[in-house]
């Protein structure tokens, strides 16, 4: 049979949401950046909530990912993120507020935005990718590179004695009680990519039904920043990152999982 | 039937903010200007008119919240002082950058540094100078009054979604603080009415995505977003300029001063005019767009400017560019929180310009 | 009895060749060409063309979202 029998509209099982542009995405080959993108966009998509959303991005890799996703969109200042989408929540309750923020975003220049949003318990969706490194900037070390990770301004690893440990800022989070939802994912594997799409619609469902902030954290990967080829660092990941952010939910329903 | 009310300065502004239809205010305490957003929590906007009043874990966070909210296409309004307000100017410069309406408040305090909590008008550099970085302006509203307090609201916003601009409230902690008879307006409707076309409220099939930014990495558009940032800031000087004057018709020499050093040198004119000394008030009501051509008409009537404020003497260099050095200008004024009394600011003109040839 | 054969589509403009794909599929389809695009990238492609399910695996985990994935069944 020939595969042009095959490449016929009835067959189509799945294309790119149209709710991403066209534009070549301004990530390296590999990232999880893209990925996390587009689900986001599909979950907008099913949800037909587009004419309801207003994202905001933050500084950082994603600081023009308002060139990608087809919605409205504010870029904020490095680390505002959440004060952002409290000003625009605010100010429309009804509408689907979310930010999109990396590690040094979020986690560093950020904390005290992140903190009190979600102490406020604003009812926003925060997605939080976390590769351990400052991409845009070529490499340095962010709150959340590992112990003895090198990096531009770790070049001999990461000491914990002089640099502090890397945070783990989504357990932080995770005990306040205006955050209803904290799941932490991923986005390198299929399997992954599904359950993170379906911990993006939980968020999206919980501020439809104001129940308070939801936090989905991605565990990506840097290939660029690690000095890998993207699957080598995929499987890095694996073995590095993910021992000491493990996946899973971790805040369901505003009560904290304990395993 | 009128509505009167004996006000704060403070108080006028947030009363002010409410009825020109704000829709949302976001702040962080600071002395002396904390009364604003007191107010605001006692009078519960969102029961009188859904305005929103959130108190923000800083100023940082307040200005970004502003920047959110403004990029949606709200009437916002946040306060501050000194050094709240160098906290804000980050955000300050995006908002610019990103053309979006609001109005800011700054009761100055003494500074440098935590300085002081009295009153002071240091910040005018910061304020019409730039303040944050890159090329932009501020329009700044001056009030000498309590009144003023309440109608700049109004004004303000009216200036800030006319420009698509942040629109500066330059007061300071004397005017903030001080209680006087303010006759209120009536309510206006928070649902505006301007076009939205450019804000973020989700983007719908019949428009392309609307995108609130300050950032373009090609130079050249930046270049060229910046020409159309020169183009508004000439059509506000052209059109915005305010400005009075006051016993200057017969005037042998002049006072310039804004906010409550125009209230002191007022007194200080009825001082010298008892003493035979025919001296009047220039009063910038804007201080961006400064009133330089009108005060070059004005000076060119005289023998010599005072140019009074409370600082090191920062408004002055505007008073020199107005009149193209070909006045005697000088300044006087107090720093640190000190005001300055009508007998002080008198002796300083009869010293430092009729005196001081 | 029915098989169910699918096919990809690759932008190849717009595939950065970061064999993302190549490791996420479970039937070992897809391979990276020697040629490059105008970026200078290989570009992912189909080499046993047979062996696709259509079950979109790839399609998934592909950063730039430029594989389509189309699926049928075929009677036996």
């Amino acid at each position: 049979m020939d595969i042009k029998d095959i490449i016929k509209p009835e067959n189509l099982v799945y294309k790119k949401t149209d709710h991403m542009t066209d534009k070549v995405l301004s990530y390296c080959p590999g990232c999880g950046h893209g990925t996390a993108h587009r689900i986001l966009m599909e979950v907008i998509d099913e949800m037909g909530v587009r004419a309801d959303t207003i994202g905001v991005a933050p500084v950082g890799c994603s600081v023009l990912a308002y060139d990608f996703m087809n919605i409205d969109m504010q870029g904020a200042a490095h680390g505002r993120a959440p004060a952002v989408a409290t000003g625009i929540k605010r100010c429309w309750p009804d509408k689907f507020v979310f930010t999109y923020q990396g590690d040094g975003d979020l986690a560093a220049i950020g904390t005290a935005e992140t903190i009190h949003a979600c102490n406020r318990g604003e009812n926003i969706t925060i997605l939080f990718i976390n590769n351990g490194i400052y991409g845009m900037t070529g490499g340095q070390m962010a709150p959340t590179t590992l112990e003895g990770m090198r990096t531009t301004t770790s070049p001999y690893g990461r000491d914990l004695e002089s640099m502090g440990n890397p945070i783990k800022i989504t357990e932080l989070i995770a005990n306040l009680p205006g955050v209803h939802y904290v799941t932490r994912q991923a986005v390198h594997t299929p399997r992954y990519v599904r359950r993170t799409k379906k911990a993006i619609f939980k968020a999206f469902d919980i501020q439809k039904n104001k129940k308070g902030l939801s936090f989905v954290e991605i565990v990506s990967n840097c290939n660029s920043g690690w000095k890998m080829t993207p699957n080598q660092s995929n499987i890095w990941m694996e073995d590095n990152m993910f021992p000491y952010y493990p996946l899973g939910d971790i805040k369901v329903d505003g009560k904290i999982i304990n395993e | 039937m009128k509505e009167i009310r004996l006000m704060k300065g403070n108080e006028a502004v947030a009363e002010g903010a409410i009825r020109a239809g704000a829709d949302a205010y976001f702040g962080y305490p600071i002395t002396p200007q904390s009364e604003v957003m007191e107010y605001l929590m006692l009078e519960k906007p969102h029961e009188r008119t859904g305005m929103v009043v959130l108190q923000a874990e800083s100023e940082v966070a307040s200005i970004n919240m502003l920047y959110g909210a403004a990029g949606t296409g709200k009437r916002v309004m946040t306060s501050s002082s000194s050094p709240g307000i160098s906290l804000m100017q980050e955000g300050i410069s995006y908002m610019a950058g990103a053309e979006l309406p609001c109005i800011l408040v700054n009761v100055v305090r003494g500074g440098p540094g935590l300085g002081t909590i009295q009153p002071s008008q240091a910040d005018y550099f910061q304020t019409t100078k730039g303040g944050g970085h890159g090329d932009y302006r501020l329009i700044a509203l001056a009030p000498a009054s309590v009144q003023e307090m309440f109608d700049f609201a109004g004004l303000g916003f009216e200036l800030a979604f006319k420009y698509r601009t942040p629109v500066m409230i330059q007061t300071d902690g004397l005017i903030g603080q001080m209680m006087e008879k303010v006759e209120l307006s009536e309510q206006q409707a928070r649902i505006t009415e301007f076009d939205q076309s450019w804000a973020t409220t989700g983007k719908t099939p019949d428009r392309a995505q609307n995108v609130i930014t300050s950032l373009d990495l090609d130079s050249s558009r930046q270049e060229q977003h910046n020409i159309h940032l020169q183009k508004k800031y000439q059509e506000v000087a052209d059109n915005e300029v305010r400005y009075e004057t006051f016993d200057s018709d017969d005037a042998e020499y002049l006072f310039v001063a804004y906010g409550s050093s125009a209230r002191i040198c007022q007194k200080a004119i009825e001082l010298g005019r008892a003493k035979g000394i025919k001296v009047g008030l220039f009063r910038p009501i804007t201080l961006w767009p400064y009133p330089m051509k009108e005060l070059k008409a004005a000076a060119a009537k005289v023998k010599g400017i005072l140019a009074v404020e409370q600082s090191a003497g920062q408004m002055i260099e505007d008073v020199k560019l107005a009149t193209e050095c070909n006045i005697k200008a000088e300044h006087f004024g107090r720093m640190g929180g000190m005001i300055p009394t009508p007998e002080e600011v008198l002796l300083a003109l009869e010293n430092k310009i009729i005196g001081g040839k | 009895m029915a098989k169910v054969i699918g096919a990809i589509v690759v932008d190849e403009e717009h595939c950065k060749g970061c064999e993302v794909c190549v490791v996420a599929c479970p039937t070992q389809v897809i391979g990276m060409t020697d040629r490059v695009n105008s970026k200078g990238y290989h570009i992912a492609y189909m080499e046993t063309p047979e062996s696709c399910t259509g079950c979109a695996n790839c399609a998934i985990v592909c950063p730039d979202g430029v594989i389509t994935v189309y699926k049928m069944k075929k009677e036996a």
